[in-house]
């Protein structure tokens, strides 16, 4: 479902020179698996993802989403297929202050192919417990509740990939623990592949599969050599 | 449902400055619009007032001044035309009527103006329109002291049938110049909504003959004005008077010297109108500066658009879109304020001059104009539009790990 091959990236340092971030020779996921990445703080697994889910683009590689070459197209295809495929949960929720709880769902699904189904986004966030929170504002609802938003909103075009970037960060272990439980526990239901990373051994613990992002990374081993 | 969605929050998100914004459109619409319409139609409504007189006789001097006298009832009379002089005229063959008129003196700042009978019931000061006494009242009779007030005035100075009246000298109110001659107001004209709404209508003998009046020019009147028989007729009058005479003048057509006058001040129409643009340009570039400054605070917000799978042209539109609202939103306040400012203008001149502009008739500027400056608020959009599409994505929804 997921297939990375010879994927770099670099970013122009203070002196002007190309820092190599990432260099990812092979990686897979299958439909419907759950992986968790261990990678420190710097070690550029955000920028993984950014790579996988087209936000960035790579210097060189191959990034293959459910049978497309996601770097081979131009930005307005990988845009639609982000929206179409992908379900991104950021670390800091990245929810939109300005929009109320449904229209932050609804906005994620309206790039998408089948557009902002308002029924639909009611019982996604139904489905996270938030129901009973519609017309709330992100300001008005607590760290945990604004992380299954996020959730919902991720979810809510039925992606066949969800990426999440230390989706637990910002919360206590209880709401940690209650939170991943919900990614995986919808992720599964909805049949989307988890790549999940983190450096917390505690939610890393919760995978059977996990790969330590220091060994895929190319950049990070020639490091330490 | 996505891009209004994205305007609409944002616009309410960023209330406070939407609302300064739009109000700055709205003022810059409203005074274009207000120059536009003042200019075109104080313009239209003095060169189409006329009273129903083609030309007026006057003494020797300036055609401006004999017009804005003996029709707008503005100026001071330039001089007197002599009763031989004034009845020349009313028999030469080319003239259908000849109207006298008396002036020099005033009721509280509304001038008194003394004329005959026929003026009320003999001309048509409109196509198709004649003074009207309001029920209740009747005309002055020539030899009495008695006089007819013109709507306005009755109303500012509270003048009923019955009310009775000592004439002020002069044009200006001085409290201290009151004439010992009383008058009584037989009735009150029916709105004309022209500048004989302003005045106070004695008869000629009336003002000629009230003690302070130098007796000499008992008989001599201040203007005479005209209707004539044929259009050619003012040409042949002119060269009479104009050209063979020297000591007195014949404006004619009383149209083309008022539209002389606008002529002269057209350089303060321009100063307004540069004005006017200078607001519209200083508005449209308060929408650039408004948006341009949220847009750091909002940048993130269109990156995390982005990271949902917004394409840049989106965010291009939602920006330009908001720019747009915003524009529209003040050109409609534009529209208010316009309405506002002209009936305020109107009134004005109303009041000063009795020439009535009405606010509500349509002109097309009223729809040009608040559609140039949604356009101009659209253009302003351009610039923090083309920041959105630039938003790097991935270096502003978080940092590398």
């Amino acid at each position: 479902m997921l297939a990375v091959r010879q994927l770099s990236k670099s970013f122009a340092g203070p002196d002007g020179t190309r820092v190599p971030v990432v260099a990812v020779a092979e990686f897979d996921l299958a439909a419907g698996e759950q992986l968790a990445l261990r990678g420190e703080s710097g070690s550029g697994k955000t920028t993984f993802l950014h790579l996988i889910a087209g936000i960035l683009a790579a210097d060189a590689g191959e990034v293959r989403l459910d049978g497309v070459e996601m770097t081979a197209l131009g930005e307005p295809a990988r845009d639609r297929l982000r929206a179409e495929k992908l379900g991104y949960i950021f670390q800091t929720f990245n929810l939109l202050q300005g929009f109320t709880v449904l229209e932050n769902v609804l906005l994620g699904m309206s790039f998408g192919p089948r557009g902002a189904d308002r029924a639909h986004a009611r019982a996604v966030l139904e489905r996270v417990g938030l129901g009973h929170r519609l017309g709330h504002f992100p300001r008005q609802l607590s760290t945990g509740q604004q992380q299954r938003v996020a959730v919902a909103r991720a979810l809510a075009n039925r992606p066949r990939l969800v990426l999440a970037d230390e989706p637990t960060g910002n919360l206590d272990a209880r709401h940690a623990g209650e939170a991943l439980a919900l990614i995986r526990e919808v992720c599964r239901e909805q049949g989307a592949a988890l790549l999940l990373v983190s450096h917390d051994e505690g939610v890393l613990g919760q995978f059977q599969l996990r790969r330590d992002f220091a060994e895929l990374n190319q950049v990070l081993r020639e490091a330490r050599r | 449902m996505t891009l209004p969605l994205i305007v609409y929050r944002s616009l309410r998100q960023h209330a406070l400055s939407t609302l300064i914004t739009a109000g700055g459109i709205a003022l810059a619409a409203g005074l274009l619009m207000t120059v536009w319409r003042v200019k075109v139609e104080s313009q239209a409504a003095f060169t189409q007032t006329s009273a129903g007189f083609d030309a007026v006789l006057g003494a020797r001097g300036s055609k401006l001044q004999l017009v804005l006298n003996a029709i707008f009832h503005l100026e001071a009379s330039p001089g007197n035309v002599a009763a031989a002089d004034a009845e020349a005229i009313r028999r030469h063959p080319l003239v259908k009527a000849a109207i006298p008129i008396a002036v020099g003196d005033n009721l509280r700042g509304f001038r008194l103006v003394g004329t005959v009978p026929e003026l009320f019931t003999g001309v048509e000061y409109a196509p198709g329109r004649k003074y009207v006494i309001e029920s209740g009242g009747r005309l002055f009779a020539a030899d009495q002291r008695e006089a007819v007030a013109g709507s306005f005035a009755a109303q500012q100075l509270g003048l009923r049938v019955g009310s009775v009246f000592r004439p002020f000298h002069g044009l200006n109110f001085d409290p201290k110049a009151e004439h010992a001659e009383e008058f009584t107001v037989t009735g009150i004209l029916a709105p004309t909504n022209t500048p004989a709404d302003r005045v106070i209508w004695l008869p000629l003998r009336g003002i000629q003959t009230m003690a302070g009046h130098d007796p000499k020019a008992a008989t001599d009147v201040s203007a005479v004005l005209l209707q004539l028989r044929t259009p050619t007729a003012g040409f042949m009058l002119d060269m009479l008077y104009n050209k063979q005479g020297n000591r007195l003048t014949f404006a004619f057509p009383v149209g083309a010297i008022m539209a002389e006058l606008f002529g002269k001040i057209s350089w303060f129409d321009r100063v307004l109108e540069l004005v006017a643009y200078l607001v519209a340009l200083v508005a449209a570039g308060s929408v650039l500066a408004s948006i341009y400054n949220s847009m750091s605070a909002r940048q993130r917000d269109l990156a995390i658009l982005r990271a949902l799978g917004a394409r840049r042209r989106t965010v291009f539109g939602a920006v330009l879109a908001e720019a747009t609202v915003i524009g529209a939103l003040g050109a409609l306040a534009g529209l208010a304020a316009h309405f506002a400012l002209y009936a305020g203008v109107a009134s004005l001149i109303r009041a000063q001059t009795g020439v009535v502009l009405t606010p509500w008739a349509f002109h097309a500027v009223l729809v040009l104009c608040p559609l140039a400056m949604t356009a101009l608020c659209a253009l302003g959009g351009i610039v923090p539009a083309v920041k959105a599409y630039r938003t790097p994505v991935a270096e502003t929804i978080a940092p590398v790990s």
